[in-house]
């Protein structure tokens, strides 16, 4: 069987005597979609900051294409192809939805120390900006700034970038969070055309996008990952529904 | 180099270390509570000592003069809070830096108008002349015990407040979430003008205790300001018991390196070199030991919030 | 009018006001103000330093000074070393003394830059209030030594007996000295502005604006922040340097925090991280010292109301205040 293109193991993480991520293993494999969900409080927020590197785990590891991560930081893992959204949109508020993916690209593909040439006339920057922007239904608000970009608009921006990055794994921090019905289905139809071109971890709240896209769904609770496997075996599970529904009867 | 000595400049620093406390505790709960960087906070202990020295020189007593300057202080921070501070809060720290070295032009030009610009004099209070003896044989000026042991009650008061009452809670909570405690009901523009006049009235405190070993002069303030901010960044800002901790370090820190440091190079080069090199290297010492502390704790050693 | 050319336009015009202004004064035959035109030009120069950390790169330096007067003193080092013939350092090789400007230039801006280093590697690990206060305190700790060190002046400071000078200039003329000032800060004004527009330039404004953002499409902002930090003090320190020269005396209260926060001054009240702000806060400032001055001897208190007015009611500054826009990435 093909590596996983992401593995997570026995990740631990307690703040005092809370174990918001308690030895949680899983894998992701190449062009699938594993969704992962969980209550509110189940640690999912913690789960995801740790495989960025914002926060650092207790213990366990993390591997990305077969080498291990856990010591990298932010920029180092997104360098080595981890693309990540936010849940609350995190852009440049000041640029453009233009300069916002030419950012991307310039963390991509060339070196933030170069002095000399403007970067608005630099057309390894400004073209595959253009373009990941006409494939995000963006390319009529490029020169917007980003500060007066609808909400929707902002996640598809968010989207854009983890993009233009050219991931090997992306990590999708609850896509269709505040979005109304048409943009979560707009969205959803998005990620369902990338689906299988990169592989991705989508954390979201919303069962009808959740059950759509995923091919492998996993819940989390409580710091603890109970349950893996198919859409179909999820919803009949008698361990989920507890989790989600609560002990009594 | 002598017991009495030594116990001599421990004390010292103990008695730097208490009044770098008074001021940093004001700081650091200003900080902690509104998010306030205050650059005129030594403005505030200038102006206790100089409302001190004069109601002292008026009415002939100390002690007058020491409650007076104390409540002018934190008169002044009360009136400064409500005029100035309230406009500040929540605007970056840009902004406060430039407002409150704004506030430090007006009070220092504002005293000169008032006081005049000749250095005020303060005597000593009767009752806390004289000396007393030290293991070791040396002598130590009562006074300055009584620095040390007004600074520790201060201290120990400020604790029982913050930990034992109910505005000690609330200075906590608002630490922690200024609009959650908002919400509860708490009165915050009252809150704040009471902690900002607390701060206050202690750096007043400390001024009107100083005035009687240093004169009281215009600027006064500034250089203790300085090492005030050293003293909160090292003890983590929020903390009170940062600041104790700090203020004690960098008191007792600066005082036996100003003495030792030279010493110390005399026992390796020639007496001229060792006072220039001694004295150079312990006055920046201080802020060496800043940065040490810094690079490997970057909030400080009780850094207040998680 | 666009609201970009809105901004433009006033550039233009604050850049040929202050080149107009003591050339119409020594047309005139009053040279103290071809003096006080130069005055600004070294402060706003200063001021350019510090906005492209403070105001591009969102880093509230507290100890700017401390590259202010580094370049003073290393100018006024090499002038005395020039004078008495003798070298600065012997070891590990021997550079002698210089009075001519812009080898004196380049030593300050080096000195600058790798003091910079120093400090920058340090407090940029630190953020927000601890970042401020770090950098007052190497600020403060080099001022100490400087008034310590007996070697430089201690408290009195260091004289220039020799104006440095120039290639082809008559340094003591006061228009050659104001144009030679004015032509440093219309190279660093153009420098600020193109690195700006570079990707340099992009990735620091975005350290500025979101830095986890910037981590997320793969660029660490330690490094182009510490960057942005040496090149920021490098500036500073020629108009240290200048500023030694104008006076003819280099004072350890270039090293103050007196001196830091005016910098600060100069970029806050011109408008934060706009191009042309440094030289509209500085003409400002000095403008109103001096107006002011003549009127009281009490001028600071004037002087801090006006401060305190325009942070509490004039935001953006005086750049902001006229072309009445937001700043645009």
């Amino acid at each position: 069987m093909a590596e996983p293109v992401l593995e997570v193991r026995g990740l631990c993480k307690s703040f005092g005597a809370l174990k918001a991520t308690d030895g949680v293993s899983l894998t992701l494999e190449a062009g699938e979609i594993h969704a992962l969900i969980g209550p509110n409080g189940a640690g999912k927020s913690t789960l995801i900051a740790q495989i960025a590197g914002q926060l650092a785990p207790d213990a366990g590891e993390i591997w990305l294409g077969g080498r291990e991560i856990t010591g990298l930081s932010v920029a180092g893992r997104a360098r080595r192809g981890l693309g990540r959204t936010f849940q609350v949109s995190s852009l440049a508020l000041e640029f453009s939805a233009l300069r916002n993916v030419m950012l991307a690209v310039q963390g991509r593909r060339a070196s933030s120390f170069g002095f000399l040439k403007p970067v608005m006339r630099d057309r390894r920057l400004v073209d595959p900006a253009h373009e990941v922007l006409a494939r995000f239904d963006l390319e009529g608000r490029a020169g917007v700034t980003a500060a007066a970009l609808s909400h929707g608009e902002r996640r598809q921006l968010e989207l854009a970038m983890a993009f233009a990055l050219e991931p090997r794994v992306l990590l999708l921090d609850e896509p269709m969070a505040g979005m109304g019905a048409g943009g979560t289905t707009a969205l959803t139809r998005v990620l369902a055309a990338m689906h299988g071109s990169v592989p991705m971890l989508l954390i979201e709240h919303d069962m009808d996008a959740v059950f759509a896209l995923a091919d492998r769904i996993s819940v989390l609770a409580e710091g603890r990952l109970i349950f893996t496997g198919p859409p179909e075996a999820v919803r009949v599970s008698a361990v989920v529904r507890e989790v989600y529904l609560g002990g009594e009867g | 180099m002598t017991l009495a000595l030594l116990i001599e400049q421990l004390l010292n620093g103990l008695q730097f270390g208490v009044m770098l406390f008074l001021m940093a505790a004001g700081l650091t709960l200003v900080f902690g509570v509104m998010g306030l960087i205050n650059l005129a906070h030594g403005s505030l202990y200038m102006a206790g000592a100089f409302v001190c020295a004069t109601v002292a020189g008026i009415v002939g007593s100390f002690w007058v003069g020491l409650v007076a300057g104390v409540l002018a202080a934190a008169a002044l921070g009360a009136v400064v809070e409500i005029g100035v501070m309230r406009r500040l809060y929540g605007r970056d720290h840009l902004d406060q830096v430039l407002a409150t070295f704004a506030l430090i032009l007006i009070f220092s030009e504002g005293a000169r108008m008032v006081f005049g610009a000749q250095p005020l004099w303060l005597d000593m209070p009767d009752a806390l002349r004289g000396h007393v003896s030290l293991p070791g044989g040396a002598t130590y000026p009562v006074f300055r015990l009584a620095i040390i042991a007004a600074g520790l009650a201060v201290a120990a008061g400020l604790f029982w407040l913050i930990r034992r009452t109910r505005l000690g809670m609330r200075i906590r909570a608002g630490e922690s979430d200024r609009e959650m405690i908002a919400a509860l009901g708490v009165d915050i523009a009252r809150l704040y003008t009471l902690v900002f006049a607390l701060g206050a009235g202690l750096a007043g405190l400390a001024g009107a205790m100083v005035g009687v070993l240093q004169s009281v002069q215009i600027g006064m303030g500034e250089p203790v300001l300085i090492l005030a901010f050293v003293t909160i960044v090292i003890g983590g800002i929020g903390s009170i018991r940062g600041a104790l901790v700090g203020a004690v370090l960098v008191g007792v820190v600066d005082t036996m390196g100003r003495i030792f440091l030279p010493v110390l190079f005399g026992l390796v080069t020639d007496p001229a070199s060792a006072t220039s090199i001694g004295s150079s290297l312990s006055s920046m010492l201080i802020y060496l030991m800043m940065a040490a502390i810094l690079a490997v704790r970057p909030r400080g050693l009780f850094p207040a919030n998680v | 009018m666009s609201r970009v050319g809105a901004e433009t336009v006033l550039n233009a015009a604050l850049a040929g006001l202050l080149l107009v202004a003591p050339l119409t004064a020594l047309g005139l035959g009053e040279p103290y103000y071809a003096n006080l035109a130069s005055r600004v030009a070294i402060l706003a120069l200063a001021g350019v330093g510090l906005n492209l950390a403070l105001g591009q790169g969102g880093m509230i330096s507290f100890g700017h000074a401390a590259f202010f007067g580094i370049g003073g003193y290393v100018a006024g080092i090499s002038a005395q070393a020039a004078f008495n013939g003798a070298a600065v350092v012997s070891w590990p090789l021997e550079v002698m003394g210089s009075n001519v400007m812009p080898p004196i230039w380049a030593a300050a801006m080096l000195v600058a830059g790798l003091v910079a280093v120093a400090i920058g590697a340090i407090s940029l690990r630190t953020s927000g209030v601890y970042f401020i206060m770090i950098t007052l305190a190497f600020a403060q700790m080099i001022y100490y030594f400087a008034i310590s060190w007996p070697a430089y002046g201690g408290e009195d400071g260091l004289s220039i007996y020799v104006r440095n000078g120039f290639p082809g200039l008559d340094t003591y003329d006061p228009l050659s000295f104001f144009l030679i000032c004015y032509g440093c800060l219309m190279l660093a004004l153009a420098f600020s502005w193109r690195i700006m527009g570079t990707r340099f330039g992009a990735a620091l404004m975005c350290a500025r604006m979101n830095p986890e953002r910037l981590a997320t499409v793969g660029i660490e902002p330690y490094p182009v922040k510490l960057t942005a930090f040496v090149i920021s003090a490098m500036i500073t320190g020629l108009a240290g340097a200048l500023f030694a020269d104008l006076n003819g005396f280099v004072s350890p209260s270039m090293l103050g925090w007196h001196t830091s926060g005016e910098i600060m001054v100069f970029v806050i009240l011109g408008g934060v991280g706009r191009l042309f702000g440094p030289v509209a806060g500085a003409a400002l400032y000095v403008l109103l010292e001096h107006v002011l001055g003549g009127l009281t001897e009490h001028w600071q208190l004037l002087l801090g109301l006006i401060l305190l007015g325009v942070v509490l009611f004039a935001r953006g500054g005086l750049v902001g205040m006229v072309t009445g826009s937001a700043r645009h990435g």
